[in-house]
Order: C-alpha cells, then structure tokens, then sequence
C-alpha cells in the first residue's frame, strides 16, 4: 500500500462554515480523483487519500502523480498540498505539516515524520496541552520518550496515533464508492449575469465531471444546468449529446452556445450540473488509421451537438418513409440516425423531390397534364382520409408540378410537390 | 444514372453521374473541398434533379447529406426513389439567416457530410468566403442555391451555374468557372 495524502486548507468562502455543503464538495473530490485510482478514501473535513501503488508507473512515478493531483485540484479551484508515504495516516500527517514529501519506503519514515509538529495530530486538546507541559512539541519527542511514560501520562491513544503513523498497527480505511450520478454545485462568490464568468464557475464543474467520469470509464449523454437565481428558482439549461462525451473544452462550448440564447431570468448566484446517465465511451485506438477513422466517427455526433446547442434540438432532424399512401404521411421526421434504416418500398407512382408544407389551392394557370391519373383513396379509419387523382403537370415556364383534383367536395385542383 | 457515365471524373471532383453535365463542368465534375453556386430561374427549375446521382452515390458510400433551409421538404419516397438514403439526410432549419450560414459552415467544416445544401436569405461575399473556406477544410460539396439575379454581382465560388426548365430536362450555363463561361449544355432528367 502506498498512500497519496492530500490536504485542501482553504475551501472556498461560501462553503466554508456550511459543513454539509463542505462534505458534498469533499465527496463530488474524491469522485473526481477516482481517475488516478480505483482507491480512494476522504478524511473529513478537508483531505483526501488516494492509494496509488498501482497508479505510479502509469502516471510517470511518485513526483509527476503528485504534481498531477496538485495542479487538477488547481483548475477546481482549491489549493492542495500532497505527500505519500505507505502508512495512509503519515500520508495525511506530512500533507498537512511537511508537504511535497514523498515516501514509497518505511526506511525514513520515522526521521521524516519526527519534525511534523503535535499541533497536527488529531488528539484531545487536553492531549496537546499535557504533551506541551511534557515539552514534546513534535512527533519525534514523542517518538523519544519512554513509551511506557508516555502510555502513563498522556494515554494510550496517543501510542495508538503514533503506531499507526508508523505503520506498526494496521490503519483500515474505507474507500469511496462512487455516486450512480453526478451532482456539483458551485456558489459564485458574486452574482453575476454574464456569460464569462458563468462560463469560468462551468469549467470548473466539467473538470470534476471530468474525473468521475474518468472513474466510471465512461462519459454523459445529457448534462442538465440549472442557474440558481436570487431567492433560489433557476434557469435550466439541458444540453443533450449524440454520442458519450467527457471532455470538458467541448462540454464548454456547446455550454456557451446555448447560453447565448437564453435569456436569465435574472443574476446567477449558484450554477449546478446533474448527470444522470453515463455511457461506456468507445476507447481511443492508438493505430493511426483506426484513430482517423474513430475521429470521423467522433465528427458526427459533435457535429449534431454543436447544431442542437445553438439551434435546439427540434431544429436539427432526419428523415424516415414511412407506410402510409397519403403522401403527406408517406414520411416521419426523426432524430438524425446514428445508424442504418431499411429501405421503404417504392412508391406506386412518380413522386416529386419537393413536398409542399400543405396542398396549395391552384390558380387557374394554364397547365398540360404529362401523366397520371394515380388514384390515392385511404385514410377512412382514422379522419384524415383523402380521395384524390395525382397528375404529373407543366406550367409554361416548363416547371414539372405534381398536382392532384380532389374527388369530391368542389373538385378543385390543389399543387402539392415540385420535381425540382 | 440519367444517360450513362462520361470519363472518369478528375481529381478533387465527384461525377455528376451525367456524361453531359460532367462534360460541361471543369475537372469533369463537382468539385470536392468547394462551393458551387446554382442559381435557377426560378425554385424548382431542376435544380435538385441535376444534384440527385451524385446526392445518391454519397449516400451509398454511406455519407451524409446536410439540408440547410430548403424552400420545401425533401421528399422521403422520392430521395429514396432516386438512390439517396432518407437515413442519410439531415435537415436543418435554422430559420434565421445568420444561423443558416452558420450552420452550413458547421457542416462543411466538420467533414461529416459528404455534401451541403444550402438556401440562404441573403449572402454577403464575406459570408462566401467563409463558407469557401469550410468546405476547403472538410473536403465535403458545397452547394449554394441563390436567386438568378445573384448572377450579375462577383462571387468567390469556384463554380457557378445557371439554370432554366427546358422540356424533359434543364439547360445549365456556366456563369464562372475554370475554363471560362457562357459554355452551355442541356441535360435530360430522367423522371
């Protein structure tokens, strides 16, 4: 075992003093850290440890995995400071009073441990007084004294902090199990009504979607914003993707195209995201060729997500034949098809490339019919019902129509496609 | 395929699928990677039916084809009849005409469609030349449908044509193009 200790000492402003808001922050952490280990366990109120035995090779050893962690807790927007060592509570101990230090071995451990003051163990303040009156300032002059003076005088559970320090007892830690869904919430430390800064408090939110996803090994299909308001009603925001995604640029921008068509209702105090579905992503392929071809594949779907971002989603579909002899049912508009359909059959007669929105009564503009009659009567059972005689025609600009006579009623001509 | 195949098209062009056509056009088709501008007399001049065999070869080889604003609905049985997958096409309507070129832009500059097909509002050279540029980056057809009258003012489209009914077919004029204008031919349509 080996343990990444990570100490956040400042959380921001507006959670600080908020301790359920402080635990969902530290929980939505470690699910964003699951993207370094499978082994994550938080230490309330504000540390992490990441088991990372398996992780260094990986990320490039000890000093990189650190590095790594310190500059993603960064763009989230805390400062961190990290050690490793195997024992998780030395791990916690030198985060917190020797950060940087980084031990895969117990050979120093007691050395390195020795300068990290009392002040930064978990004990009874009545403990720190009595190790004071002592005149043991740090864990060295723990370690110095007697341990049967010191089981005497302070207690036993200071033998036990320090055994587990030093890995000589056994220190469980229970690992973080990650949410089925993701849940952030950040509060703007101003309310603000523009874009950019929306934008700015967004990134961050996508860095941590980042990471659970990461974790989970998958990506999200459906990211739903809300923009909380002054007195708590919100702007929902539903940004909807063809395809699983995770990366947080793309995220951004199809983020900043629908907010540049919405209207706030007014300052933004908190932005919140919720994810509820995640998807496997389709592993990247490192051969070239198979790379290329996955990214003309990934051109699709993002293709489809840019134009629904900005246009909406009912503005972008595709098309489907469908059975009906009416010819205004001959078709379904669909969601633009990720896949394969069918072919329909062939329609019974000569079928026009434009269809008119609706039938359009016909002037008296002089005419030659060029073919037809084509009989179409159906649609009795269900109200819609048509009894119509199609003909291909020609105006005199030579424009080929398509044209039907109503059976019934007044028998009046209607234009309903061009052949375009 | 109408009457039949020509030569073999060149590089950096998809054949019109009509030996006629593929005659007329510089490079022996349409080109790849660019905008053509069609400028009919009037909507429904043929417009579509010159496009269709090339339309339809794309959507065999499994591209896509982007609609961006047509006047009317692309019919579904009639696509299907001629050889273009209706799984195929996509359909935007932007409305706006700002969001029209925008959208045309997106779809050229992806490379995820083999052509677009675009019915502006009104097109600035400026606009064009975007658009030009997007269909360079994505390699895909670019097809921009415009009012004859466009034809009198310059145009940063690699081709332009224009377009009138004739009986049984169209008569396309190369307004611009490699090669010269004023060249003439008339293709049948078949259907």
């Amino acid at each position: 075992m080996l343990w990444l200790g990570i100490h956040l000492p400042r959380f921001s402003a507006e959670v600080v003093g908020d301790a359920a808001a402080m635990s969902a922050a530290l929980a939505r952490l470690a699910g964003w850290a699951g993207r370094f280990t499978p082994v994550v366990s938080p230490v309330p109120p504000r540390e992490l440890l990441l088991e990372v035995a398996g992780s260094l090779r990986l990320f490039g050893g000890p000093d990189r995995l650190a590095a790594r962690v310190v500059e993603g807790l960064r763009d989230l927007g805390y400062t961190a400071a990290a050690a490793l060592a195997p024992p998780p509570l030395a791990a916690t101990l030198l985060a917190r009073a020797r950060p940087g230090t980084l031990l895969t071995q117990r050979g120093t451990l007691e050395r390195e441990l020795g300068p990290v003051p009392v002040s930064a163990l978990d004990v009874a303040p009545e403990t720190l007084a009595a190790l004071r009156g002592i005149g043991a300032g740090t864990l060295g002059d723990c370690l110095r004294l007697p341990r049967a003076g010191l089981a005497r005088r302070i207690g036993t559970d200071l033998l036990r902090v320090l055994d587990r320090a030093l890995g000589r007892i056994p220190d469980p830690r229970e690992p973080f199990v990650l949410p089925p869904r993701y849940e952030g919430c950040l509060v703007l430390p101003a309310a603000v009504a523009s874009v950019e800064p929306l934008l700015f408090a967004a990134r961050r939110l996508l860095l941590e979607l980042e990471g659970y996803l990461e974790a989970r090994g998958g990506g999200a299909v459906a990211l739903a914003w809300t923009l909380r308001h002054h007195g708590g009603h919100g702007t929902r925001v539903e940004v909807g993707l063809a395809a699983p995604a995770r990366e947080p640029g793309r995220l951004l921008k199809l983020l900043r195209e629908r907010l540049e068509r919405t209207r706030l209702a007014g300052p933004v105090e908190v932005v919140e995201l919720a994810v509820e579905q995640i998807l496997p992503l389709v592993p990247a392929n490192l051969d070239l060729w198979q790379a290329r071809a996955a990214q003309s594949g990934q051109a699709w779907p993002e293709l489809l997500d840019r134009l629904r971002a900005r246009l909406g989603a009912a503005a972008v579909q595709g098309l489907r034949p469908a059975a009906d002899h009416r010819p205004e049912r001959a078709f379904v508009r669909t969601e633009p098809s990720l896949g394969e359909q069918p072919a329909p059959s062939p329609a019974p007669g000569p079928r026009p490339l434009w269809l008119l929105s609706a039938p359009m009564a016909l002037p008296a503009r002089r005419l030659t019919l060029v073919a037809g009659p084509e009989r179409i009567e159906s649609g009795w059972w269900d109200g819609a019902d048509v009894q119509r005689d199609y003909f291909v025609a020609e105006d005199r600009g030579g424009l080929r129509l398509w044209v039907f006579r109503e059976r019934g009623g007044e028998r009046h001509w209607f234009l309903h496609g061009i052949f375009g | 395929m109408g009457d039949g195949r020509g030569a073999a098209p060149g590089e950096g062009v998809v054949s019109t699928g009509r030996a006629s056509l593929d005659d007329l056009l510089p490079g022996g088709g349409w080109p790849l990677g660019a905008m053509t501008e069609i400028l009919p007399v009037s909507a429904g001049a043929g417009e579509l039916g010159l496009l269709v065999p090339a339309l339809a070869d794309l959507s065999r080889q499994g591209r896509r084809i982007a609609w961006i604003d047509p006047p009317h609905l692309p019919y579904p049985p009639a696509l299907a009849a001629a050889g273009v997958a209706p799984s195929r096409v996509l359909l935007v309507c932007a409305g706006a005409g700002r969001d029209r070129l925008w959208a045309a832009e997106q779809c050229l500059r992806s490379g995820a469609c083999g052509a677009v097909l675009l019915w502006p509002q009104e097109c600035d050279n400026q606009s064009l030349r975007r658009l030009q540029l997007a269909a360079e980056k994505g390699g895909g057809l670019g097809f921009l449908f415009r009012a004859q009258r466009a034809a009198a003012a310059p145009s940063p489209a690699a081709l332009r044509l224009r377009l009138a009914p004739t009986p049984g077919g169209v008569a396309v004029e190369v307004v611009k193009g490699r090669g010269g204008s004023g060249r003439r031919a008339e293709v049948r349509l078949a259907g």
